[in-house]
């Protein structure tokens, strides 16, 4: 017993080596890189960049994006995952495999099918002009195509939980006469709150770094359909090296904000619940 | 085999699913259909002679290779991350998971300008595999690692609930009755997390064989060598050859389809045998 | 009930994206001012941002009224095939007529659209150097050293990269000078040429940092304009090498007529592509390494640009259609080299 436990501890501290090892090659080194770089020509440099005019705007385009597909994914994925794990039916796994799609799917190839379908070759393009509703090259196309990339994201990160769930406490519920509401928000909800949180997080992460679909749909119009990581492409190939990485800094930090309001929502809720006991 | 009777039992059905397929149209199949109508307007020899031309195909062999490589990779990394998040204690760990995500947050382009100047003989990494005469940028390895970089977020996050949810009175049992932590772990938790691995696994490897943006700057895009599907559409775009471009377009998505139903498939698999055993 | 309040989340999402398609379109022009869209391609963002100033002002004088410009700026092809699929650009000014001929192939740009301005309507051009590392330590003067064992060369993908087009191009013309049009031979040329290549990039810009950033190679074949660019910022690392033979690179500048007419901006967007040709404006071009296309002013800058260089045009090869056919469609030349 005690040798293994003793084992067990080795076993542990490679594993938390391994991994340590692996994320600072992966995750730390490239974005010590970005802040490096974006901090070549000093602080005037890269506040001038940060602050500049067309980065705000870029900005707000971003938060803009991200708060729809955040929202639309977030209906989507609770019915979704609701669908998928609390009945059967045929075709289930045809289904599954659709809204999974998204996120196999080529960026470039995104952005063309929404080209296709609302652009200028397509056949409901004249009826679009007419009601002088613009899609594509304008800020719908892009909120569509984060939609589109971010699609699974949620319903992906529920269903698996659901599944190991299984259905009987909802079916005894329901049995006793509960409603649908209150048969989710008191039995299954819990359940998936903490992979709820998890679809959230990288649904808007994933939202606000999405480049290769939004660069297709864009446009590129300065100060109109430029999203931030369009920006930083932009700056790049204007041979503006340093405010490229300055203005991807900006992303690095709101994705960690992100990561630290998750933390403390995930603290918080883990002390009531242990409050609760 | 109860369950038939339970089939609507639990309310919501129509709702849900009437959402469901409603948004599901507007965002993915119809845009997706509208790559399928493009393309059948070639005639099914010329989309061959397309998708069979050598450079098209050794770009499959590039892409598929490099993406399965790294979905493999990104598998065993991403459980032992979930692990090591999910059972250890260790300074830093919040750090760690708070780590996982920013690979989503971070362009794609600019992932793979960092990665390239890190991984390239004159960087940090790469000049010391230069050392044992190891190139890494510019060959198949970049690839592999910006599609590591890429990927690794699917599987841990996808492990990860499923490893927080299971409840440890198994293993304590599995512990009692005298079994190894080897034991314990191949034979109770595997099979658990086993369908959480494989859809992590599917869609990484999905999203890998896509990627563009971050891989162009790393791969060389020697073509033969390091040429990846996506840039070769690009390329058709360019030459303003749209039906090329969507019909190379239509094998990848086909791809990723047959991934995603395959994993789908082991994985509803696993989920019967799993309840069928407990 | 609880029925109703899920239908109402599913309405109010869908209320959302219904509005989020409204909010962009319905801005209408107000209050007299008009306003202008230039696609372009990469690295002319601050020769416009200053060019834009000066003509608003211009504009201002001459008509009382306040014009405002968007850019958009993007890889040339990309962007033409954007004004294509839909994109309301009321002028383009692109790195090649190849790409403003693919604009005019979707019916935006009438016929004949080369002859509207001066110089093919090329108010500036530009021509396809070497950058190489200070000292040139491998001695590169010229494109058959380029073909030498152990000469690392980073260019961009012809396929990708339209400006990477007139790199290939200006090496066929001096392998043609060189063995007097025997194609084999100017074949193998290239295919040594581009044996050498170590990284092709997608773009231009992705060259360069393979080049200046990542240490790869020896030579850089860059547009003139974007090999001044990285001589600014690394004065004491690079310099450039100007070969005999080159190409005289036009970007292009045209009205989308379809654009224009629709938006009843024709009159603006003519004088705004016309007014490139001023003198002001064309030692802004200079200003930026672009040549203008005024002989006068650019011999203004004779000490920044080598005006020896002889220089061939696209004309010798046919004109774009040609050449695309030839080289770079599926099958071409440049595939040939590969296989």
């Amino acid at each position: 017993m005690n040798k293994e436990t003793i084992g067990s501890k080795v076993v542990k501290w490679i594993l938390i080596g391994v991994s340590i090892l692996f994320a600072i090659l992966m995750l730390v080194l490239p974005l010590i890189t970005v802040i490096t770089e974006s901090l070549k020509q000093g602080w005037q440099v890269y506040i001038d960049s940060v602050a500049d005019e067309y980065t705000v705007k870029a900005l707000l385009l971003t938060l803009e994006a991200t708060v729809f597909a955040v929202v639309i994914n977030t209906v989507f994925g609770l019915f979704a995952a609701w669908a998928l794990t609390k009945f059967r039916f045929k075709g289930k796994k045809l289904l599954g495999t659709m809204i999974d799609l998204p996120v196999t799917v080529s960026p470039i190839i995104a952005g063309l099918i929404f080209v296709l379908t609302f652009g200028r070759q397509s056949p409901i393009y004249p009826l679009l002009q007419e009601l002088d509703i613009k899609i594509v090259f304008a800020v719908p196309g892009i909120i569509l195509a984060t939609v589109f990339v971010t699609f699974p994201f949620i319903s992906r990160e529920l269903i698996p939980v659901l599944e190991a769930q299984g259905t009987d406490e909802e079916e005894a519920a329901a049995l006793m006469g509960a409603k649908g509401w209150t048969i989710f928000s008191k039995i299954t909800f819990p359940h998936i709150k903490w992979a709820f949180l998890y679809g959230i997080v990288l649904c808007t992460a994933r939202a606000m770094g999405e480049f290769g679909a939004v660069s297709v749909l864009s446009g590129h119009l300065r100060g109109k359909t430029n999203t931030l990581p369009l920006h930083v492409e932009i700056l790049f190939n204007e041979f503006k090296y340093v405010p490229a990485f300055a203005v991807s800094s900006i992303l690095v930090m709101m994705a960690v904000l992100i990561l630290i309001i998750r933390s403390i929502v995930e603290y918080i809720g883990k002390r009531e619940s242990e409050d609760v006991r | 085999m109860m369950k038939k009777a339970s089939k609507r039992v639990i309310p919501g059905f129509g709702l849900s699913m009437g959402v469901t397929i409603s948004i599901l149209s507007i965002v993915v199949l119809i845009p997706l259909a509208s790559l399928v109508v493009f393309t059948s307007t070639m005639d099914i020899g010329a989309i061959i002679e397309t998708i069979t031309r050598k450079r098209v195909l050794a770009s499959f062999e590039v892409s598929f290779i490099t993406a399965f490589i790294a979905s493999a990779i990104n598998a065993v990394m991403g459980v032992i991350l979930a692990w090591v998040l999910v059972r250890y204690d260790f300074p830093g760990k919040r750090l760690l998971d708070g780590m996982i995500e920013l690979p989503f947050a971070l362009p794609t382009a600019v992932a793979g300008i960092s990665l390239t100047s890190l991984t390239a003989n004159t960087g940090l990494i790469g000049g010391f595999f230069d050392k044992f005469g190891i190139k890494i940028a510019y060959t198949r390895i970049g690839i592999v690692i910006a599609l590591v970089f890429i990927g690794i977020p699917f599987v841990v996050r996808a492990v990860q609930p499923v490893l927080e949810k299971l409840e440890p009175s198994y293993e304590e049992a599995a512990t009692v009755l005298g079994a190894s932590r080897t034991r314990i772990f191949w034979k109770v938790i595997f099979p658990e997390i086993l369908p959480a691995v494989f859809t992590g696994f599917g869609l990484a490897f999905g999203r890998c064989l896509g990627e563009y943006g971050s891989v162009v700057f790393i791969a060389g895009n020697q073509p033969f060598e390091t040429e990846i599907t996506p840039l070769i559409i690009m390329a058709e775009l360019q030459e303003y050859d749209y039906a090329s471009a969507t019909a190379i377009a239509l094998v990848m998505l086909l791809a990723s389809f047959l991934i995603l139903f395959l994993v789908n498939l082991i994985q509803t698999r696993n989920a019967k045998i799993l309840k069928g055993g407990s | 009930m609880k029925t109703r309040i899920l239908t109402a989340i599913l309405a109010s999402a869908l209320l959302l994206t219904s509005v989020a398609a409204f909010t962009s379109c319905g801005k209408t022009e107000s209050d007299g001012k008009i306003t202008l869209t230039n696609v372009s391609y990469d690295p002319t963002r601050e020769l416009y941002e200053q060019y834009n100033a000066v003509f608003a002002k211009y504009w201002k004088e001459r008509t009382g009224q306040d014009v405002e410009i968007t850019q958009s700026h993007g890889g040339s092809g990309k962007q033409a095939l954007e004004v294509a699929n839909g994109l309301e650009a009321d002028v383009v000014t692109l790195a090649l007529e190849y790409d403003v001929n693919a604009v005019r192939d979707a019916g935006l740009i009438e016929d004949g659209w080369v002859s509207e301005f001066a110089n093919d309507s090329a108010p500036y051009t530009s021509t396809i150097v070497f950058l190489v590392r200070k000292g040139n330590p491998k001695n590169i003067q010229d494109w058959d050293d380029l073909i030498k064992d152990g000469v690392g060369v980073i260019t961009p993908n012809p396929k990708t990269s339209g400006g990477a087009r007139w790199n290939y191009l200006a090496a066929w013309a001096y392998a043609d000078e060189l063995y007097d049009g025997d194609e084999t031979k100017i074949k193998d040329f290239i295919k040594k040429l581009y044996q050498n290549v170590l990284v092709l990039d997608s773009g231009a810009r992705g060259s360069t940092t393979t080049f200046v950033e990542n240490g790869q190679g020896d030579v850089l074949l860059a547009w003139e304009n974007e090999a001044f660019l990285s001589i600014q910022d690394y004065p004491d690392d690079y310099e450039i090498i100007t070969p005999s033979i080159s190409i005289l690179a036009q970007p292009s500048v045209a009205i989308v007529d379809e654009v224009v007419d629709k938006r009843g901006t024709r009159e603006v967007a003519t004088e705004y592509l016309q007014y490139l040709y001023t003198d002001e404006a064309q030692r802004i071009a200079g200003d930026n390494y672009y040549r203008p296309s005024n002989e006068t002013i650019l011999k203004e800058y004779a000490d920044v640009f080598n005006l020896d260089i002889n220089l061939v045009t696209i004309n010798d090869f046919g004109g774009w259609d040609a050449a695309q056919t030839k080289h770079f469609t599926d099958g071409g030349v440049f595939d040939e080299i590969y296989e």
